[in-house]
């Protein structure tokens, strides 16, 4: 090419090399200009159009419950979402019996409001911590989270790629913490010591109301001091906070907003919204109104992208030459390979 | 050391068990709250910014600068580019913009020399190196294994508006030639420049020569979307017009009480606001308050995704059946991995060996010094040697005299000592004599 002095053209796909991509030439800081003061433009219009560009395509949410049966779980998201979304707490009569094993159902749904449609995904995990040997029941939940994963990255290292992926990745576990009054228990701590590296973990105390306001209290102080002791880092995590604002934001929910629920989601409604009774309105606002898209974004910037990151670089530590979804991969090359800066 | 799990424990959990083909439709029997989500997305992005980049094409001295400033409303410095330039090189600026809490960061490139040139043969190449280059540079961050796409700033081309001469006949042919290279990497916007060198008449017979040429040639141009009923109406009312006629400027005239950008001439002033003077309006709805996001995505989802497909072609993919798709990146992956590594220890023995040399190098360096120091130290050793034994023979040669002295002394003392003897004995013989003479 013909002496071109500011821009870069030589385009050689360099590897996995660390090194500076081909800028184009741009100078380092941009000239900054408040067009405010300089007559309309129209820029700020983008808002408005990205807004109706979403609004178009809708939005996938998937959430997932863990607890122990008879703690609530599905009262709380029938609740959450104001609509039957899951047939079980509904009657009494159980006539399901507790499995045998960890089973993970996963239950679509296409809810709208205010002409936003969302396809809401339940996945629930029946048979959680119900055994009387329950080691080891949180691998099911963390291979299907990790599945959901690898299918996206397949997906998305596909040549001829989707328009829009789909995306089944689990945007955010509630886990229900039994609400005993002394502290946490060894299930508990194993499962969010494994699983908050994976996914965002909100834990819930479930059936507050059996508990006094000063026990609740103490109660959800000696469980914050547990996670931190045992280093679990539960959503909204502290390293993400991006700015001041978001960590006193963030800092307000750690303390506060810690959902816990009744008994009879439907004839009790009012109840339940009322602060006093119980923070499920706090539980609700966080997650819904506020920290939806935070929640599926630090799951895709952050926990997939780990993911993704450890799965190209060593197999995921998985054993070699068996992949997930029954692919065979090529064998692991014996060296670990630097994780490319 | 792992114990043993219980039988059911071992790997036949039943999982996805159940995920129901059909989605359930559910009525909320409250207000939810989700309907917030398009706020909580767009919040987000207006905390970062946005990136909008658009490429001028067009000749020297066409009014691609003057545009910008139109349409942004700022006068972007920049000087003239000669006609002189040996070939088309790209010049692209960025500029950060505020209006009411969005902030746009916005890059123009412009092709410098464009159309300048007795032989136009390879005018589009620096063009099209150009796009494929940011295409590039986003597809290495993509594919980097710890990578940061959501603060990626993005450089890719979202607009380019393909600058027309107002012949008033038809295209050119480097236009047309262009244009096609052109119209599968990047969303190209026609636009008649200058257009009030032009009469209403031939203006109309202009638009419809163009557009004809345009499709009998192929090229694909932007198309604005008409797919969802807010901007359906809009985008097909101003297609109509297309390619837009437009008149920049940033001198204000005064027209009636106000001022407005117009430019004026002896016989009258084209003002560059007013619909019926030109379509610069329409252009600056279509560019950017109707579709600027909708260029974006297009960018992204249909000339990137291309891009990418095409380069992962090239370097060695076949999509033959649909078993071999999910893992051949994979084995590039691993392949560039293996490279990658190979690489990392070439690097390591090249840095190796020239430590050794550097360490034999300095050794050598090390051991001159050593004799030297040696040789100085014998050279030392030898005048000292010399030294000494001068000063021994001197010693001796003292001694010697010495000794002589000596013996001369004692010699001279034996005499002495032997003349006082004979002194003295003759003094008792005359001291006999003496006595004996006195009986």
């Amino acid at each position: 090419s013909a002496g071109l002095p500011e821009t870069r053209t030589d385009a050689a796909m360099s590897e996995l090399v660390p090194e500076p991509r081909p800028k184009p030439a741009v100078p380092m800081k941009p000239v900054s200009i408040n067009s405010n003061l300089l007559g309309y433009i129209g820029i700020d219009t983008i808002i408005e159009q990205m807004r109706k560009k979403t609004m178009k395509t809708g939005f996938d949410f998937n959430i997932m419950v863990v607890g122990q049966s008879g703690l609530g779980k599905s009262t709380l998201v029938n609740t959450l979402f104001k609509s039957q979304v899951s047939r079980k707490a509904s009657s009494w009569n159980r006539e399901e019996k507790i499995p045998k094993t960890v089973e993970i159902k996963a239950i679509g749904h296409v809810i709208e409001e205010g002409g936003v449609k969302m396809k809401l995904t339940v996945i629930d995990t029946p048979g959680f911590g119900d055994q009387i040997n329950n080691e080891n029941c949180w691998e099911p939940i963390e291979k299907y989270i990790n599945e959901q994963y690898e299918k996206f990255l397949k997906e998305e290292v596909n040549i001829a790629r989707k328009k829009r992926i789909p995306d089944t990745r689990v945007h955010c576990c509630l886990y229900f913490i039994s609400p005993t009054g002394h502290s946490l228990r060894p299930l508990d701590l194993e499962f969010m010591k494994h699983l908050s590296k994976v996914v965002n973990i909100i834990p819930v105390i479930a059936k507050a109301d059996t508990m006094t306001l000063e026990e609740k209290s103490e109660f959800k102080q000696r469980v914050r001091k547990e996670l931190e002791v045992n280093g679990i880092e539960f959503y909204p995590q502290k390293e993400f906070d991006e700015d001041l604002e978001d960590k006193t934001e963030n800092d307000k929910i750690r303390v506060g907003a810690w959902g816990s629920l009744l008994k009879n989601g439907k004839c009790v409604l009012g109840l339940v919204e009322n602060l006093n009774h119980c923070e499920f309105a706090l539980l609700r606002d966080f997650v819904i109104r506020t920290h939806l898209q935070d929640l599926k974004e630090v799951t895709h910037n952050i926990h997939y992208e780990t993911y993704r990151a450890k799965r190209l670089n060593d197999n995921g530590g998985l054993p070699p030459g068996e992949g997930l979804l029954g692919n065979v991969l090529p064998p692991v090359p014996a060296t670990p390979c630097p994780t490319a800066e | 050391m792992e114990e043993r799990k219980p039988a059911h424990m071992l790997r036949n959990f039943k999982y996805v068990a159940f995920m129901n083909e059909e989605l359930r439709n559910l009525s909320l029997s409250g207000h939810v709250g989700f309907d917030s989500l398009p706020d909580q997305l767009v919040n987000k992005s207006t905390s970062q910014g946005f990136c909008f980049n658009i490429l001028c094409v067009g000749e020297t001295g066409i009014g691609k600068s003057t545009l910008m400033d139109t349409l942004f409303n700022t006068k972007f410095e920049s000087d003239p580019a000669t006609h002189n330039e040996p070939g088309v090189r790209l010049k692209a600026r960025s500029y950060e913009l505020q209006e009411s809490n969005v902030r746009l960061k916005l890059t123009i490139v412009d092709t410098v020399g464009f159309g300048d040139q007795i032989n136009k043969d390879d005018s589009y190449k620096p063009i099209v190196e150009y796009i494929d280059a940011q295409f590039e540079a986003y597809l290495q961050e993509e594919l980097k294994i710890k990578r940061s796409l959501f603060n990626y700033h993005d450089t890719r081309i979202h607009a380019c508006l393909y600058f027309i001469a107002p012949t008033g006949h038809s295209l050119k042919s480097l236009d047309l030639v262009t244009m096609k290279k052109l119209d599968s990497k990047v969303n190209i916007i026609p636009i008649i420049a200058k257009a009030d060198t032009i009469a209403k008449n031939e203006l109309h017979k202009f638009k419809s020569k163009i557009m004809s040429e345009l499709v009998s040639n192929g090229v694909q141009i932007y198309q604005f979307p008409t797919d969802e009923e807010t901007v359906a109406e809009i985008n097909a009312t101003m297609s109509v017009h297309l390619p837009f006629a437009v008149v920049g400027s940033t001198e204000e005239v005064k027209i009636g009480n106000k001022m407005a950008k117009a430019r004026q001439y002896p016989w009258g002033v084209v003002q560059v606001e007013n619909e019926n003077h030109c379509d610069f309006v329409k252009l600056r709805e279509m560019l950017i308050r109707v579709n600027m996001e909708d260029l974006r995505e297009q960018t992204h989802t249909r000339h990137y995704e291309l891009y990418r497909r095409c380069k992962l072609e090239e370097m060695g993919f076949k999509d033959t059946d649909p078993d071999s798709k999910p893992f051949s990146l994979q084995e590039t992956y691993e392949a560039k991995r293996n490279e990658f590594l190979g690489e990392l220890q070439k690097k390591e023995e090249e840095m190796r060996q020239m430590f050794v040399m550097r360490v034999k190098e300095k050794e050598a360096e090390l051991k001159e010094a050593e004799k030297e120091l040696h040789e100085k130290f014998d050279l030392l050793k030898r005048t000292h040697q010399e030294e000494k034994k001068k000063v021994e023979d001197k010693k001796k040669e003292l001694e010697e005299e010495v000794n002589n002295f000596q013996k001369k002394k004692a010699a001279a003392q034996l005499l002495q000592s032997q003349a006082q003897q004979s002194g003295a004995q003759q003094t008792k013989k005359d001291k006999d004599k003496k006595n004996a003479s006195f009986t």
